[in-house]
Formats: structure tokens, sequence, C-alpha cells
């Protein structure tokens, strides 16, 4: 596939993953070359000496970010993606660990004093800890916050509410009350793989067992009636994304 | 009933304890809301400790549940003084995802007000940095320009702030030809006068050297190890530019030259930046000289809306309108980093797509997140008044920073 974008062209990754492959040997996991970007994924406890080896002698020389990401599936459910610049060779890597929410990961501010605050913030944003970092202190929450906001079973809104109270002078926090459920969309097309099920149909046949293994049970049925029946869980979070499978292309 | 002294008091009796302050969260000069505990000892600052977050929005978070493009309004409230700079990263993104091409045209149209944006930017700091340090009127010329700016972004998109103008696939209108001459003209007559006045009074002025140089001086080796980008890292002697290094859009094609420092001071900093708003000027008359006729969006009608007079006569056009603003496209699953040269540093989106019409994850990574860490390292020792200098020099803003 030709590149016609025009996002930023760095130096060229040709050669670069296999080069890389092989200096980490046994810290690596595993690798690609996903739209230009070479992404390594190394072993959780070998981070700090994989990051070394790639500053000191791969001149990756600057930590760019620590994104974390959810995946509510996954045994591991949380990645910590490094992202790696080489102002020598202009060229960007992303390095990757999977981490659980009881399986530090080792800090990397003995690297990179920059670390700190993006540490901090993966760990304020997602809860994973990150073991050796000296300072790892809630960063972006507010003082007191309960929770990991961006895990993907995190409500959109929160489970507290602030508001200037009158009586008190003060401000004060509340359990947080909808006029209305936070209602989210399902765009999926009917006419590309959404497994629409009507609600109240359970004595249809058995779906047609489609060939892979079926999906989980939680599978999110858009239903509009939903809202009558069974009483719902106060402010449940809805399922979070449960994966939705790329449906086929949209090109 | 007296009070007497043993002995007369001399220096060196009194011992003074180290006290600590709260800078902001309501200071003027923390450029938002910052809290900075300090801990000095006299005038001397010896620790400073950065609360950010008091902005945070949870922008990622929303991004998540809004279609790709209904995410893109969000990124003009991050920084909210160049929020052009910060659409570029997003769309950038999304494009490289989808592999699309973007008509030359949009291309240029990008980098002019790409550039336009930063000059926009540059006037805010630049005016608000001074003013940190103590004078009044640079500021109220710069802002002049600024309003010039913030027009032209009105005539263009709509909007003087919030243009939500770059869309994927190129940009949302094609502006009227007197706008680009206005900008010509702009660029010759007013922007040089008005800016070149105000510096006049600032670069040379010996109360402004006297509170910037040697102010924080950061060396090449620290600049790097703390993440530095745009002008901090250029400030301390690294030519370090995204728009050259890794071009994007059409700034393969800009003919323009990157300013370092010599001693990684405030004023370099401050000089670095000063210096870049012309080579923008510079950038923009390129684009205006070369920029060609055509479309300024892509013709791939499964991202970009058709035109408004299509959609009344062809129905295929209708229902591509339709789908697009309800389930919006579908991206390709895939991971991408895109960092841009915005007019603060490299800011980035780190974008994980599940090939659904909604993100599965944007990380935005603020420029002035690793700067600001920056900040109880580069302050200590400094006095007091200081710390105004250097968070001048670093360009703050906080609706980036904290998201």
């Amino acid at each position: 596939m030709s590149v016609v974008h025009s996002a930023p062209k760095f130096a060229s990754s040709l050669g670069v993953l296999d080069a890389l492959s092989k200096a980490l040997g046994p810290m690596l996991v595993s690798a690609k070359e996903e739209h230009g970007e070479v992404v390594l994924t190394v072993q959780r406890d070998q981070i700090e000496n994989a990051l070394r080896l790639l500053r000191d002698e791969y001149q990756y020389q600057q930590l760019m970010e620590i994104a974390g990401v959810d995946y509510p599936e996954r045994a591991e459910r949380f990645e910590c993606n490094y992202c790696l610049l080489s102002l020598t060779k202009n060229h960007r890597i992303v390095v990757k660990v999977h981490a659980a929410e009881n399986t530090p990961v080792p800090t990397v501010t003995t690297l990179w004093p920059v670390a700190g605050w993006l540490e901090r913030e993966v760990f304020d944003m997602f809860g994973v800890i990150f073991a050796g970092n000296q300072d790892l202190r809630r960063i972006l929450t507010d003082y007191g916050f309960e929770g990991h906001p961006f895990r993907k079973d995190f409500p959109l809104t929160g489970y507290v509410e602030l508001r200037y109270s009158e009586e008190d002078q003060r401000v004060v926090y509340e359990p947080v009350e909808l006029a209305q459920d936070l209602r989210q969309f399902d765009f999926m097309s009917p006419w590309e793989g959404a497994e629409y099920v009507l609600p109240g149909d359970e004595k249809a046949p058995a779906a047609p067992p489609p060939p892979p293994p079926a999906p989980p049970p939680a599978a999110p049925a858009p239903a509009p009636v939903k809202a009558k029946a069974a009483p719902k869980a106060p402010a449940a979070p809805k399922k979070p994304a449960a994966p939705r499978k790329p449906k086929g292309e949209s090109k | 009933m007296s009070m007497q002294l043993d002995h007369a008091p001399t220096t060196g009796d009194e011992v003074i304890t180290n006290y600590t302050i709260n800078f902001g969260p309501q200071h003027p000069a923390a450029h938002g809301v910052l809290r900075m505990v300090m801990e000095l000892d006299g005038e001397i600052i010896e620790r400073i400790d950065c609360h950010v977050g008091l902005l945070h929005r949870g922008t990622e978070k929303l991004i998540e549940h809004k279609t790709y493009l209904q995410a893109l309004p969000y990124f003009d409230r991050l920084d909210y003084c160049s929020p052009l700079a910060m659409e570029h990263s997003y769309v950038l993104a999304i494009e490289k995802l989808l592999n699309i091409e973007v008509p030359i045209r949009a291309q240029y149209l990008r980098v002019l007000f790409a550039e336009l944006t930063r000059i926009c930017n540059h006037m805010l700091n630049l005016g608000s940095h001074v003013m940190d340090v103590g004078a009044m009127t640079p500021n109220l010329w710069l802002f002049e320009i600024r309003e010039d700016c913030l027009n032209f972004f009105e005539r263009a998109a709509g909007a003087r702030m919030h243009m939500a103008w770059f869309r994927p696939g190129g940009v949302h209108q094609d502006v009227p030809n007197k706008l680009l001459f206005d900008i010509h003209d702009w660029l010759d007559t007013r922007l040089p006068t008005l800016f070149n006045d105000a510096m006049s009074l600032v670069v040379d002025n010996r109360i402004f050297k006297q509170r910037n140089v040697d102010i924080a001086t950061i060396s090449k080796d620290d600049a790097v190890r703390w993440g530095f980008s745009g002008p901090m890292i250029r400030g301390s002697g690294i030519a370090w530019d995204l728009r050259k290094s890794q071009p994007y859009d059409a700034y393969a094609k800009m003919d323009f030259e990157v300013p370092v420092g010599t001693r990684g001071d405030c004023y370099d900093r401050f000089m670095v930046r000063v210096e870049e708003v012309r080579q923008s000027a510079r950038i923009m008359k390129q684009c205006l000289a070369e920029m060609p006729e055509g479309p300024v969006a892509s013709d791939d009608r499964k991202v970009v809306p058709p035109k408004r007079a299509e959609m009344k006569s062809s129905m295929e056009a209708l229902i591509h309108h339709f789908k697009l603003y309800t389930e919006g496209f579908h991206v390709p699953a895939g991971e991408v980093y895109v960092g841009t040269e915005s007019p603060k540093g490299e800011f980035g989106v780190y974008l994980v797509s599940d090939g659904s019409n909604k993100p599965y994850r944007c990380k935005i990574r603020p420029t002035a997140f690793s700067h600001l860490q920056a900040m109880d390292f580069m302050s200590r020792g400094h006095m007091l008044p200081d710390a105004t200098a250097i968070l001048g020099a670093l360009d703050i803003v906080f609706g980036e920073c904290d998201r």
C-alpha cells in the first residue's frame, strides 16, 4: 500500500524492526510494523533495560510520551506505550508493555526525569503502579479523587459532582444525578454485520451458530425498548465498549 | 521592666526558617490555573511543587465517546491560544490511519493557517512574557496583531478562536480570494511595522535583559532528558524543528530557517520565538505565492462530506452526507503517534482505532506537561521574581496541559 497521506514523514523504518528485535533478544515479546510505525512489545520487568538499551545504543534519546490504554477484556488489561524519538536518526518507535492492576511496571524515571509526570498521569488515569517512582501521586484529578477515570468501566459522567452550596457557603460534593440517562448511540449499520437481537425473543431458535466462537453474551445489543424492561442498576456504567469488530472495509 | 538583650543583635544570630507559599492558582503570572507550592529561603527558591489538573476536563475520555469528526472541536479547546495547531495533529493522525490523500491546495491552506496560528500564539506569549517581567506597552501593541489574526480566522472559518476548520481529508471550506490578498498585504505592511515597533522596545531593553539573561539556563543534555521540544529545545541550541525534520502537509516545499539559541536561558527562548514569527511570515508568503487552485478536501466520499449543491441533485451525495453526520466514517484498526510542531513544541496525538467510528483511545501529548515538569529543576536557586520570567518563557497554557 503506497503512502498517500501527508502526516509527518520521519526517516525510513526499513530494517529497523529486525535490527531492534535482534538487539532486544529475549526481552522482546512481539514486534510489528503497522501504518509506518514500529511497535515493540517487551516484557514488563525488562522495560527499563530495554529502554536503556534503546536510548544508549540505538540513539532514541527522547521519551516523548507514555500513553496508557485500557483493554478490559484482556488478562493484563493495561498497555503502556512509550513513544521514543531519536533526534539524531530522526525516527520514532513505540515500546509497549502490558500490565494489570496488581503488577507494577518498573519506573523509567531512572533514565529520563520527564517520565515522572508521565508515569503519574498513567497511574492517575488507569491505576497502573510504577515501581520505583518516588513521587507517584495523582496529578490531573481533583484532590481526594477516587477511582481511575480513563478505565473503560469508569462512567463518562463520573460518580460525584460538585456545586457551590449557598447554605454551607462552600463547594459541596454530591453523587451525580442525571436528569435523563446518558445516551450512547450505536451507529452500526444493519447491513454491515450488526447482530440485532429482538428483545424478549428468547425462544427464537438459537442463533444460527456463526463459525467462529460465539460472541460473549454481553454483546452490546442496541435495544431501544430496554428502558422499561428490567430495573436498572443506578447509573450502571454502560458495558464498556465491548470490542466492536471492524466491520468490513468501509472504503 | 525592660527587655534587655544580653548582647546586641548581629548578623547570623537570627535563624530564618524556610517558608512555603502558594503561587496561584489565581495568580495572573501563572498563565492560568497553575498552583505552585514554593519553598523559599528568603527570596531564593528551594523547591517548587507544581499542582496541575485544575482545568482537567477529561477531554480524552470524552473523545472516546464521540465520532472522529465530533471529537475535532475538543482540540480547539486544548491550547486555546493556537487552536488550529492542535487540530493539525489530530487530523493528520486520522489521515495516517486512513491513508487518505489531501489535495495540494488544502495542504497549503493548512500550512498557511498553521503559521498564522503560530504568529497569533507567539503574540500572546511574547506579550505576556514581557508583561510578567514588568513592561506594559509591548503587550498592548502585540495584541493589535493578535486581533488581526483572529479576524483572519473569522473570515476563513467563521469563528475567531474555535475554528474546527481543519478536517480529516482537507479543510472545511475554501477561503475567499480577497482574504488571501488581505493576508498578503498584512504580511507586507502591518505585521512588520507593529511587530518591529513592539520588539524595539524589548529586545535591547536593559531591564528586560536583566530579568531574562542567564535565568534558567538549560543545557542541551538537560533539554533532551526533560523531553523538551519546540522553542524550548531550540533555545538550548538544538536545531530541532518537526516542520523541517519530519515535514507534514506542504512544509517540505517551504524554505525557512530554524532559529536556535546559544545560551539556553529565558532570553534565548524569547528571541527564538521572535525570530520564529518572522520565519512564519516568510512561510506564509511562500504559501500565498505558490498556492494552486483546486479542491480543498479529498474527494473520498466515505470520509469527506459532499458539497451542498451536489446534494440537491445526487441521491448518493445525500446518503453520504447523512451517513457521515450520523454514523461518521470508520477508521481502520491500528495505532499511530503523530507529533507536529505546534507553536509551543511537539504536540502529539496517540490514536488507537478499533475499526469503528469512534476512537478507542486518543492520548494527547501536551507540550506543557514536560516543560512544566522541569519548572522545579529550572527554578532552583533563582529568586522568586524569576519564576514569572521562567514561566513566561515556558509558554504554558492550561487548556492543553490539563486536557
